[in-house]
């Protein structure tokens, strides 16, 4: 019963579909020690179901994203059912079940960079890496990801790569800022 | 407690405070259409999300109309119900509903008892102004029950019952807007979640979204099959409610209707599960005397409180939810699994039939029953023990199907060795039973004595737990009832923290026990109907001669001429059974 002796070191799960059911890519290999700091995260938060919100950014932001195990584990935590846990991260948009690229990329689409064309730029990531908003490429180099606003809107349209940010992209640009990090 | 005057469609009336429209309207003979709220009267169960909005009325001096199963009354308020305004906005928002809802009616399962259909016919529905996307979901099917998710309505009747009611917590909310389902986590099948396959959820649903696995097909290819002997067991409460399904009064008792309408089906021989009871009883009533009686002589191995294992919903939640308590519950199997055990060894030895062409078909108020009977460790080389579970709503089907006259039949008994049964057998179907019918027979056995009093009114009553202490001849054994799975989460809880008191507990998955199983027929939130069919089934035992199990003559020979005595090997290999950890965690490999 326990979440330890089920999610034993460095075996990745399988996941138990059969049949009908959607394949869902899980590949997270819960080690003792990932397993070890959700349950640190949720003791933080006192095990408490009302917290699951917080207990599930802090997790996220730890982990990148929110993997069926690492929310099976949050479950056995708070002592309520899974099916919970994942209606809310599958309620918000901001919580995500797909690992995020090595190069995460997030395109401003708050209103100065929507007015200055950002849009334009997102087609142009989504043509040039072939994937959708919120998805990662086959290689794990990128993601995409839309965001609201931050907080440098003289330099609109603005476009962030990890931590770095790009002012005034135009969609011709596009092509050499994914240049810059590949390889 | 404070009153409030109010009135509602031009009727002036009194509440109590804190009264909902809805309530206090129905309270006074108005009756508001309703979708997603559902209540089971005073059994402490209630839904009411105010999200469907089919409920809405005028409140005079306000703006917006207001969803009556969430708006409590005040002091003064003008209330109308079904003005054109009303009439107008409820039949907008049942059509917005429809707009995304399959039009199948006409080979539905559901069809003739869907809620959703019914408020059509009612608001006069004849077509859907508003063309959009449809919901597209994949069906998906378990050995108990099918989730048709197209024609969910979202009105989370069945989450509540999941969660709240049941704990088990297998469905939630997921997703948001338009792509919104109720689904197990990672939307997996509900076979790979921890689901129990009580069927609470089927019963409350009020669409054909959630239904049961129907196996009818599969019986009738087997009657139809001239080689094969196919014999039926019908569990305790089908009897009490059955009626219903055919226009009679709820707690009509139609046993011996049943046995005909079962004859005329085509069964070989019509059983009685209630025989499968009484053994249950010997053998469970059997361990529990073992147990208490190591216990007085300072055994420390021994496990107590025992609690009973006939009930397949509740075997599933422990197995998911208590996988470190898997000694405690007795061994013996649930009555139908000892049924067909002995139908395929015993009995298909009378008959000289080989058990492969034998088919046992059972008639349950459950529809974990239809899971229970595919178990591995309830087949022999692949054969199962018994072959085809169907519900009481299926069978209503199967003789209507069958243009059967059932009204018409004559009261007919049921066939030897295995239809004979006690009282004791009987009152199985009420939550409470098992462990009274274990009482009347333990308590003979272990003090020599005959009761002088059979019913022990102390263990009835639909409250989800009960408790009483029953003198066993200078022996006080607390015995522990719960109906309804939360209610047996909160003693297991007691008996995994040490802190229980109990002998015995007897634990049912549904609220009031068998009467109310998920495959029983749909009784749309009146307890009443479980309080009629709880009483049928005392009734029924009232009427019998013999009222313990020990003393069923049937039962008696099976042990004489077979089994030797109860707890016997042979008795052990056939009649009990061992429990397997699935834990709640959904991503581990089972």
């Amino acid at each position: 019963m326990s979440t330890k002796t089920n999610t034993e070191n460095n075996v990745a799960h399988e996941y138990p579909y059969n049949g009908s059911s959607p394949q869902v890519e899980v590949k997270i290999k819960l080690t003792a020690d990932k397993i070890e700091k959700i349950d640190a995260i949720c003791r933080s938060f006192g095990n408490d179901p009302g917290e699951l919100i917080n207990v599930l950014h802090e997790t996220q932001s730890e982990f990148g994203y929110l993997p069926a195990e690492v929310q099976d584990v949050i479950a056995q935590n708070l002592r309520i059912p899974v099916a919970q846990v994942y209606g809310v991260v599958s309620f918000y948009s901001f919580f995500t079940m797909t690992p995020k690229g090595e190069h995460p990329i997030s395109i401003c689409l708050g209103t100065a960079c929507y007015v200055r064309g950002s849009e334009k730029i997102l087609e142009e990531f989504k043509k040039e890496l072939k994937i959708d908003v919120g998805e990662t490429t086959p290689d794990g180099k990128f993601s995409i990801n839309c965001l609201r606003c931050v907080g440098a809107c003289g330099l609109a349209p603005v476009v962030m790569v990890g931590e770095r940010v790009f002012g005034r992209v135009s969609p011709e640009s596009v092509k050499q800022i994914i240049a810059e990090y590949k390889d | 407690m404070e009153m409030i005057k109010l009135t509602i469609d031009n009727k002036k009336i009194e509440v109590e405070k804190g009264t909902t429209i809805l309530k206090a309207a129905r309270q006074f003979g108005i009756d508001i259409p309703t979708l997603c709220h559902f209540e089971l009267g005073d059994m402490g169960i209630e839904n009411k999300p105010g999200g469907c909005r089919i409920c809405v009325v005028e409140i005079e001096g306000r703006r917006n109309l207001a969803p009556s199963c969430i708006t409590e009354v005040q002091e003064g308020m003008v209330v109308n119900t079904h003005n054109i305004r009303v009439i107008n906005a409820r039949r907008t928002v049942l059509e917005l509903i429809i707009s995304d809802h399959p039009f199948d009616c006409l080979v539905c399962a559901k069809s003739g008892q869907c809620e959703l259909q019914h408020l059509a016919t009612q608001l006069g529905i004849r077509e859907i102004p508003y063309k959009g996307e449809q919901s597209t979901y994949r069906k998906d099917t378990s050995p108990s029950i099918i989730r048709d998710i197209d024609k969910c309505i979202l009105c989370r009747r069945c989450e509540m019952m999941c969660n709240q009611v049941q704990t088990v917590g297998a469905l939630s909310a997921i997703n948001r807007g338009f792509m919104s389902v109720v689904a197990p986590a990672f939307e997996m099948n509900l076979e790979d979640s921890p689901c129990t396959y009580c069927g609470q959820c089927v019963s409350v649903c009020p669409t054909g979204a959630l239904t049961e696995a129907d196996h009818t097909n599969e019986i009738i290819r087997a009657l139809s099959d001239p080689s094969k002997t196919v014999i039926v067991q019908t569990a305790p409460a089908v009897r009490a409610a059955l009626g219903e399904e055919f226009g009679m009064e709820p707690g009509t008792l139609v046993t011996g209707k049943l046995v005909a309408a079962l004859r005329r089906l085509g069964f070989d021989y019509v059983f009685d599960t209630d025989f499968g009871a009484d053994l249950t009883i010997m053998e469970e009533g059997t361990e529990f005397l073992n147990r208490i009686k190591g216990y007085m002589a300072g055994d420390t191995s021994v496990k107590l409180p025992i609690l009973t294992s006939c009930c397949p919903g509740w075997v599933n939640f422990f197995e998911h939810n208590f996988p470190d308590l898997l000694d405690v519950p007795s061994t013996a199997k649930s009555p139908q699994q000892m049924f067909g055990a002995i139908a395929k060894t015993y009995f298909a030895d009378k008959i000289g039939v080989n058990r492969n062409d034998l088919v046992v078909v059972s008639i349950m108020p459950c529809l974990a029953k239809k899971y229970e009977c595919q178990r591995n460790e309830f087949k022999v080389n692949g054969n199962p023990d018994v072959d085809y579970s169907i519900s009481t709503r299926e069978l209503a089907a199967f003789i209507k199907l069958a243009n059967i006259d059932f009204m018409d039949l004559p009261d007919e008994d049921f066939d030897d060795p295995l239809g004979e049964s006690s009282g004791a057998g009987v009152i199985f179907g009420n939550t409470g039973g098992v462990i009274e019918a274990a009482c009347r027979t333990a308590y003979e056995l272990y003090t020599g004595k005959k009761l002088e009093k059979i019913e022990f009114e102390q263990l009835r009553g639909l409250e989800g737990i009960r408790s009483a202490t029953i003198d066993f001849d200078g022996l006080p054994l607390n015995i522990g009832i719960a109906n309804g799975l939360g209610n047996a989460r909160k003693l297991l809880d007691e008996v995994r923290a040490g802190t229980s008191n109990y002998h015995a507990i007897e634990i049912m998955a549904c609220p009031g026990g068998c009467i109310g199983g998920g495959g029983q027929p749909y009784h749309h939130g009146y307890s009443e109907i479980l309080r009629r069919r709880a009483a049928a089934i005392y009734t029924e035992d009232e009427r019998k001669t013999i009222r313990k199990s020990h003393e069923n003559p049937s039962i008696i020979r099976l042990y004489s001429e077979f089994l030797g005595e109860p707890g016997s090997k042979k008795a052990h290999s056939l009649l009990h059974t061992h429990y397997f950890p699935k834990g709640n965690e959904v991503t581990i490999h089972r």
